[in-house]
């Protein structure tokens, strides 16, 4: 194992890992708050085409699939933009499209199919130096204009409208974001596949914020999570490698991030669950004082009775019933 | 005029035979208005009235299809300072997928002063807080939107519209829906506002504990301003004068006289009056 993971292919690997991990997560986060999650998916599509372009023209891949994701987005931008009740169907359209385009192109260019599965899933093991080069230098970008203009991306994104009015120019700062999702595309291309690429920019995310509470620790719990799943999906491949054939490091990083999802999912329904109960009850005088003659229990912190603020004092619910200390008795509220 | 001149003594807004058209249908028509500074004025009318197409001309989200308009003294298409211009719209936007903190809400609204690539500065900070301290929220700087009530994001939004320290304010309807309690808090922003010696431009059904506040009552008729003058109370909107204004949320039919034939065939729907 050691052997392995100081093997030339298994550094440049762990670094387009370590490098998309933290980059598409970033992208997911604006994508999700504008519920745009499946993007990236129909982006990762019409990258197939650009793909199948390079193979045939001889071009470097990565580049061909660049360019023509960018395309794609600012296509889908501009479908978006004008917001037309076709539009799902106009996106959805591009996307058949473009993976349709893809597989003829590569059947044209007499190339085979398993040329450009290496695209669809992923082959990072095999990746190059230069593409490495690349993936690095593409995903720092992402990285630092996606977090450098986060204030902007994040006014944009939550309030269109709002933003507007602040002087931001709206349709800029969406066609940046659309122009970071196709290149944080054609940078996981390599790592998970333009298939699985949706995958790494948004459960990272989907995990992050069934625990947090604002933005900024939402992006940054997902940076991470993208990071642990794609580094630690590498090394689960290699090391099943040991022991079973044709285990590859695309599917090994998405299903260790559904993992971490489903673990933490439970945790995230039962915090919320605690939040709505716990829930301060409105600020409304009583119609009537209801005082209850003999109560034998008495509230109290740990007596376990849910204690809920209630303006300024607790209630305490109770079979139902709202109890709030009044003078040496209790209240119905 | 040089845009940094102070100018004290110009409107704050000066619209001259502003019209509007949505969807080719004329909304507003050669509307005059000019408020000056310092002035606190309440948007009245019916539903369907162009109070809120009116509001939203004035942050130019609505363009003018003729006239001009002119925001301190400059014309609206040379118009960058928007630090002195707050906004706050109609409904909260729908709950965003990431959850999002109150600050983080607020903080986008310093973004009218903020350079991109450039971290927050402590007066940043500063505004951002006393934003929410203004509406009272400060105590849940830290929670997520999510959990407020209707009311109380509707003072997150106007907290917003303050942490860029604006000279003038427009809500369009910040009340609609709210309970008292948090009218009463809202109340209480404003008049923090006009005490800062701020602009403001509310659309708003009823008065209710604004009423102190008011300087000046626009009523709005089909488009065009019907009344501009000393405040109303509550009642007197209600008056027929006023093109049968109840304060009814539910609809009414609108009385519609416009220039463009309203049937054209017995099966089409009553054309309906977008605000």
């Amino acid at each position: 194992m050691i052997e392995v993971l100081s093997a030339d292919f298994m550094i440049r690997a762990m670094l387009a890992a370590i490098f998309t991990g933290l980059a598409a997560p970033i992208v997911g986060t604006y994508l999700v708050q504008r519920r745009l999650s499946l993007m990236g998916d129909g982006l990762g599509h019409v990258a197939v085409t650009g793909v199948a372009l390079g193979l045939l023209t001889g071009a470097s891949p990565t580049w061909t699939a660049v360019a023509v994701a960018i395309l794609g987005a600012v296509l889908i931008e501009i479908i978006r933009e004008r917001g037309n009740s076709g539009g799902d169907v106009a996106l959805a359209l591009l996307f058949y499209g473009g993976i349709a385009g893809g597989v003829l192109i590569t059947g044209m260019a007499g190339q085979s199919a398993a040329r450009l599965q290496e695209f669809l899933f992923g082959s990072i093991t095999t990746i190059s130096v230069e593409d490495v080069w690349i993936t690095m230098a593409l995903a720092a970008a992402v990285i630092v204009i996606g977090i450098g203009f986060g204030p902007q991306l994040f006014a944009v994104a939550q309030d269109q409208e709002f933003a507007k009015v602040t002087g931001l120019n709206v349709r800029a700062y969406n066609l940046l974001l659309a122009v970071l999702a196709a290149v944080t595309v054609t940078v996981a291309m390599r790592t998970v596949g333009l298939l699985l690429v949706s995958a790494l920019m948004i459960i990272p995310v989907a995990t992050a914020q069934q625990l947090t509470r604002s933005f900024r620790t939402t992006l940054i719990a997902a940076m991470s999570l993208g990071l642990v799943a794609s580094w630690g999906g590498l090394l689960l491949a290699a090391w099943s490698s040991f022991h079973v054939e044709g285990v590859s490091p695309g599917p090994t990083i998405v299903i260790l991030a559904l993992s971490i999802f489903a673990l933490t999912w439970p945790l995230g329904a039962w915090l919320r669950r605690r939040r709505r109960r716990q829930a301060p009850f409105e600020e409304v005088a009583p119609l009537i004082h209801h005082s209850i003659q003999e109560h034998p229990h008495q509230h109290g912190e740990n007596c376990g009775h849910p204690a809920i603020q209630h303006g300024d004092h607790l209630d305490y619910v109770h079979d139902g019933h709202r109890h709030a200390s009044h003078d040496n008795h209790y209240d119905e509220h | 005029m040089l845009s940094d001149d102070p100018a004290t003594a110009g409107p704050v807004i000066a619209l001259q035979d502003g019209s509007v058209a949505i969807d080719g249908r004329p909304v507003l028509r050669h509307l005059n208005l000019t408020v000056n500074r310092g002035e606190f004025v309440a948007l009245m009318g019916a539903n369907g009235s162009g109070k809120s197409t009116l509001v939203r001309t004035l942050t130019g989200l609505r363009p003018l299809s003729r006239g001009t308009l002119q925001l301190f003294g400059t014309d609206f298409g040379r118009f960058r300072e928007w630090y002195r211009l707050g906004y706050v719209p109609q409904r909260p936007s729908a709950a965003a997928g990431v959850p999002t903190s109150v600050w983080e809400v607020v903080a986008s609204g310093r973004l009218t002063r903020r350079r991109p690539l450039r971290p927050k500065s402590a007066a940043d900070r500063a505004a951002i807080a006393g934003a929410l301290e203004v509406v009272g929220l400060s105590d849940r700087a830290r929670h997520a939107v999510t959990t407020l009530s209707g009311g109380q994001h509707q003072r997150v939004l106007i907290a917003r519209a303050l942490a860029g320290e604006p000279e003038l304010i427009l809500l369009d309807e910040p009340t609609a829906g709210v309970d008292l309690p948090n009218q009463e808090a809202l109340a209480q922003a404003l008049a923090v506002l006009k005490e800062r010696g701020a602009t403001v431009v509310l659309v708003t059904h009823e008065i209710g504990p604004m009423e102190p506040l008011i300087d000046r009552a626009i009523v709005m008729r089909d488009g065009q301003i019907a009344y501009d003058g000393a405040p109303l109370t509550d009642a007197d909107v209600h008056t027929p004068l006023f093109g049968g204004a109840h304060a009814h949320h539910h609809a009414h039919p609108e009385p519609v006289s416009d220039h463009a034939v309203n049937v054209s065939s017995p099966v089409d729907s009553h054309p309906e009056v977008s605000s």
